[in-house]
């Protein structure tokens, strides 16, 4: 049965891999620098690797915005952000895993009567701002630097190539890492508290906890929507928003990596603290927001007129709406699933509580799944007035 | 390590390419040298290492674009390099049916107008001599590429002003010569001429292909 339920974070999974492969990988393999079986290779390799060795950081950020605590509702809020991840890529819409997850979540929190904790709320939206930003001072910074080596080392452009294509390899299997690391969050984060394996599995060389044994399990979902389905949307988004170079390209894949290494590394995190800086939070952030700042912070340095900033408005429309209808789809499954199917969607003890609408304050309620149910149809009835 | 001996080799053909570009500019300038000079069995020599050379260019062109599209290398720039190839290669063509016509046609060229056939030759072929250079910087420094450049629409210009002059002189002075006889000159001006001409194509390729790779 827990596997059942574990369905809709691996269709979560699948869904992230199609998109994100495409994110990491969509430049190189466009522009034919780099094969899709190749990439592809890597990617699932490195995506692993990164979910199940360091993915623990950013999945505690995603737990404290809602610690959706029953497996049905884990299921239903997974489902939630994949469906609203699945509707927007039919309709073209590039989309965010981790803002389809925050507004499942925070559904989930409206329905069973959590309070929403702002602090990680506002924790995890100020990066769906800071991490374009972020992206594009990378790529300037990091593009001045490689067009400042490629000048000065007079390398042939047959040999440039080549480098740049190991270059592309390499930056792809830390963004693939990153990016496991930092996403699998979204993905498995929501099971955490519900669906964990209590007992580690001891495999010689190290042992995988539980969590970490969840984290496998999405990262393989991920490969596998990578394997599966990413092909063309990796031959389309190269050069969607900007015609890159093999150059630029390179410095866009760093760029996209480095932002997901900072939100999602806990050595950083640790290293920051030891030298008296401020930590740099471990969030769940958009692998196609860190991607789309990259680009936009080439296309400005090099003042492209070329820079299709109708695909840009397209793209930041996404961001708004991809929330708001991953909440609202998680809102109206809870109710669904709590009352067709009289799963218990949260437990006791957090269900019981329920949103004053006009208020926004928790107020208490009998502990049943049926007086729930009932809160949410007066919830209803309230927006409807 | 298979992937970075292809490379190198590839580099190494390359610059083969060019360098047989620019043998065969000199054999074409000994060539109209030892015509002029009745020198017949050297000019045969011309003749047959010319094509030689042109069969090499060719050859060396064919395996860079194999090795290109099966490696999938450059693909940005991979269409407009085998261009920029195709373009030096028809340079050396249009040299080798040059002194083809020179075989074949025999035309009959004044005394008094040798040193400036030579002359023209030699600005034709230095078009040709600033190109090579400046096409194998492309592939290092295009901002060195631009800036050697100049130097191929110089010697075009002054190839076109001289054989101007050429074609004025037999036309207008050498009234002891027949109209076939002058008309055969004009062709063999104007196919000298060609020469610089090709160098100037392949030199506009070239600056758009050394801007696209600056910015």
């Amino acid at each position: 049965m827990t596997l059942f339920f574990l369905s809709s974070g691996l269709f979560l999974g699948w869904s992230l891999g199609t998109n994100a492969a495409a994110n990491v990988f969509g430049s190189a393999v466009g522009s034919k620098m780099i094969s899709f079986k190749k990439a592809i290779a890597v990617f699932s390799v490195f995506v692993i690797l990164g979910a199940v060795f360091q993915g623990g950081g950013a999945s505690s950020t995603l737990d404290k915005l809602g610690a959706v605590d029953a497996i049905a509702g884990a299921f239903t809020v997974a489902l939630a952000a994949a469906l609203s991840v699945f509707i927007m890529t039919k309709n073209k819409v590039p989309v965010s895993t981790s803002q389809a997850v925050v507004g499942a979540i925070i559904g989930w929190n409206i329905f069973s009567g959590n309070p929403t904790d702002y602090n990680s709320l506002t924790k995890i939206a100020s990066t769906w701002v800071i991490s374009p930003i972020l992206g594009a001072v990378f790529a300037i910074l990091l593009y001045l630097l490689v067009k400042f080596i490629i000048n000065r080392s007079k390398i042939h452009l047959i040999r440039l190539d080549s480098y740049l294509r190991v270059g592309l390899l390499i930056a792809g299997a830390f963004g693939s890492f990153s990016l496991g690391a930092n996403n699998i969050a979204n993905v498995m984060g929501v099971f955490v508290t519900a669906a964990a394996p209590e007992k580690s599995i001891d495999l010689g060389l190290f042992a995988l906890s539980g969590t970490q044994q969840l984290f496998l399990i999405g990262g393989i979902a991920v490969a596998i929507g990578a394997v599966t389905y990413s092909k063309k949307v990796m031959q389309t988004v190269g050069n969607n928003i900007l015609e890159l170079s093999s150059e630029s390209a390179l410095v866009v894949v760093l760029a996209h990596s480095l932002v997901l290494f900072v939100f999602s590394s806990q050595a950083l995190q640790s290293f920051l603290i030891s030298i008296g800086l401020p930590p740099i939070p471990l969030v769940p952030v958009s692998s196609s927001q860190a991607i789309v700042g990259a680009i936009l912070g080439v296309g400005l340095l090099k003042q492209a007129r070329e820079i299709k900033f109708n695909v840009i408005g397209g793209i930041a429309a996404g961001w708004i709406i991809t929330p708001i209808i991953a909440g609202l789809i998680s809102f109206f499954s809870l109710f669904f699933m709590s009352n067709v199917f009289n799963l218990e969607v949260a437990k006791s003890g957090s269900a019981d509580k329920n949103i004053d609408p006009h208020t926004n304050t928790s107020v208490t309620h009998s502990a049943d799944s049926t007086t729930s149910a009932n809160d949410a149809y007066n919830y209803l009835d309230s927006i409807q007035e | 390590m298979a992937f970075f001996s292809t490379t190198k080799k590839l580099i190494l053909d390359i610059d083969e390419f060019f360098n047989t570009i620019d043998k065969g500019s000199l054999v074409f300038k000994e060539g109209v040298s030892n015509y002029l000079q009745g020198n017949k069995s050297r000019f045969t020599e011309n003749l047959v290492a010319i094509d030689e050379l042109e069969g090499k260019a060719d050859s060396i062109r064919r395996k860079v674009e194999n090795e290109l599209y099966t490696h999938s290398l450059i693909p940005q720039y991979r269409g407009d390099i085998l261009r920029l190839m195709e373009k030096c290669d028809d340079t050396l063509d249009i040299m080798k049916q040059n002194l083809y016509q020179f075989d074949v046609e025999i035309p009959h060229i004044p005394k008094k107008l040798h040193d400036d056939i030579l002359k023209l030759t030699e600005i034709s072929v230095s078009a040709i001599d600033a190109l090579i250079p400046a096409a194998k910087a492309f592939f290092r420094d295009p901002l060195a590429a631009k800036d050697r450049i100049h130097r191929v629409y110089f010697f075009e210009k002054e190839a076109d002003k001289l054989a101007n002059n050429i074609k004025r002189k037999v036309f207008h002075e050498y009234t002891e010569l027949q109209l076939s006889e002058k008309t055969h000159l004009r062709y063999f001006t104007l196919h000298i001429e060609n020469v610089s001409d090709a160098a100037e194509d392949v030199a506009n390729i070239l600056l758009i292909l050394a801007i696209k790779r600056i910015v």
